[in-house]
């Protein structure tokens, strides 16, 4: 099926999905924390972009609310958050240097035509677009472990948590048009719950070792040795 | 009548470009609180440059005062492909687009010659860092124009504006990515703000100042004026080819007055953008450009990618 006959809201969940996987992969190679809080931003309010376009399309109103939810969480509060902390821990000069960048790309790339792979078959009976969408969702889930694998700061991993809880948001909305209320509205609280939680561990982390830098954690080994 | 309009709408391509690139320094010179030239006042530096007696280094060669001529021919011609007002015209049916780029190639080789001729040491650093930059940007750009070919199933420009004039919105992810690897690409080869710094002779990171240094008279009134139409015609294939409507099909003067209108508009809107952009936006560093061209490559590619896996038919 060619995408010109399909109607304005599938071609519309595509192109945000395929923004949505470029976002994964910006926030995979920055290495600068401040532009890597603005872009999951971003990644966040294509989410929010997502739900309202189908709470309009599909006509289900309380879709809306759950929109509303993820552009104050995942658009306002956490990236504030973030960045307050960032500032307050004086980091955001810092420029991350990552371990063979190149490789990590083209992880993330075959990562993606991985993702595409494995969901082929299960999907061949429907339509190309929940392909598309569900691929682009597992992948962001995969790029976003690997973001949390690939950088150092504590910051990164919060960030690659939270844009992995945004693919499986992505895959729900678009697969089951819209999820009841009250798995929205836990899904919502527990994204708060985390949030203020990875503040607590900051917190923490920074007070036993003074940085955010999760590598120096090893050091009490070779202290030992 | 055809090639009357086709010959007509080249010479309107030739004659409007002074004034977008002063709407466009008008548009700067507001947002930076500073007053504004005239709108015409590149009309009347190029009419003043035009009546000067060029200088010429006496270690010129034959083709440092050829090399304006055929910048200035090559541009033109490049500008004729391309449709402002009307599609499907004899011009843009007998060159492609891959002409097009050809056309641009052509210009800049002369011009980096040029740059080399007379032996100057900022005309050879000139020189060299536009080659880096266009070798750089040349394959994002034809990246970005091969999603569009591909999705029209023609390279013709008039044929390729017309099929997605045709089909209605369509939102396709893949013009979305092409659309920005294109603005990228364009604004480094027009040598706008984050790459070179289009008004300023004294900076030692300079690009296109650095090869045209040595330039006086009508040389240079030539070659400033092949660069505004440069500009003029990135913006219009980024205008035409992603936002058509409004471009006229026919050639009765009623949608012709439309198009030229519609083109007009757009123009306008876009030069805004690009001055909020130039203001925003401070320059980089050399050793950056690299990156940010790269970064257009990878969004040429990705709109090309998904151009295969999202949209094609399965």
């Amino acid at each position: 099926m060619n995408i010109e006959q399909t109607d304005f809201y599938t071609q519309a969940i595509l192109s945000i999905a395929a923004l949505i996987g470029l976002m994964s992969f910006l926030m995979l190679g920055q290495s600068r924390l401040l532009r890597l809080i603005f872009v999951f931003a971003l990644q966040g309010f294509l989410l929010t972009l997502t739900t309202s376009l189908a709470a309009h399309s599909l006509h289900n109103p309380h879709l809306y609310i759950s929109a509303a939810l993820t552009l104050i969480l995942k658009v306002i509060f956490i990236p504030w958050m973030l960045r307050r902390e960032v500032l307050h821990m004086n980091i955001h000069r810092d420029v991350q240097t990552l371990k063979n960048k190149t490789f990590i790309m083209l992880g993330g790339a075959s990562l993606m035509v991985f993702s595409y792979y494995v969901l082929h078959p299960i999907v061949q009976t429907t339509a190309p677009v929940m392909l598309n969408a569900l691929a682009v969702s597992l992948s962001v889930v995969l790029l976003g472990m690997l973001l949390m694998i690939s950088h150092r700061q504590a910051v990164a991993h919060v960030v690659g948590f939270m844009s992995i809880e945004n693919g499986l948001f992505f895959a729900a909305i678009v697969a089951t048009k819209g999820m009841p209320m009250v798995v929205e509205l836990g899904i919502a609280f527990d994204v708060l719950v985390a949030a203020v939680l990875f503040g607590i561990f900051f917190l923490h982390i920074r007070s036993s070792i003074d940085s955010l830098d999760v590598d120096l954690l090893n050091r009490l080994n070779e202290i030992e040795k | 009548m055809n090639w009357l309009i086709a010959i007509l709408q080249g010479a309107l391509f030739i004659i409007l470009a002074p004034l977008l690139a002063g709407w466009l320094k008008y548009c700067k010179c507001h947002l930076q609180n500073r007053k504004a030239p005239s709108l015409l006042q590149p009309y009347r530096d190029l009419i003043k440059l035009s009546n000067k007696q060029p200088v010429v280094s006496d270690q010129a060669s034959w083709l440092f005062i050829t090399a304006p001529y055929l910048i200035f021919s090559a541009t033109a011609l490049a500008a004729t492909v391309v449709p402002l007002v009307v599609v499907d015209l004899p011009t843009s049916a007998s060159a492609d687009v891959i002409v097009m780029v050809g056309f641009f190639a052509f210009a800049r080789f002369f011009l980096a010659l040029a740059g080399l001729d007379i032996g100057t040491a900022f005309g050879g650093m000139g020189s060299s860092r536009e080659m880096t930059i266009s070798s750089l940007a040349e394959p994002a750009m034809l990246m970005a124009i091969f999603t569009l070919t591909m999705t029209a199933s023609t390279t013709n420009l008039s044929g390729a504006i017309a099929h997605v004039l045709n089909e209605g919105l369509v939102l396709r992810p893949s013009f979305v990515f092409a659309l920005f690897a294109l603005i990228l690409v364009a604004v480094a080869e027009t040598g706008r703000i984050p790459v070179d710094n289009p008004s300023t002779h004294l900076e030692l990171t300079m690009i296109h100042e650095a090869m045209i240094l040595e330039y006086s008279g009508r040389y240079l009134a030539l070659i400033e004026w092949a660069s505004q139409l440069k500009l003029m015609l990135y913006g219009v294939l980024i205008a035409n080819i992603f936002f058509p409507w409004g471009i006229s099909e026919t050639l009765n003067p009623k949608d012709l007055g439309y198009g030229l209108l519609a083109i007009l508009g757009k123009l306008a809107l876009l030069a805004i953008f690009l001055a909020i952009a130039e203001t925003l936006v401070a320059k980089m560093r050399l050793f950056r450009v690299q990156e940010y061209l790269s970064f257009a490559y990878l969004l040429g590619l990705l709109g090309m990618l998904s151009h295969i896996i999202l949209e094609a038919s399965r």
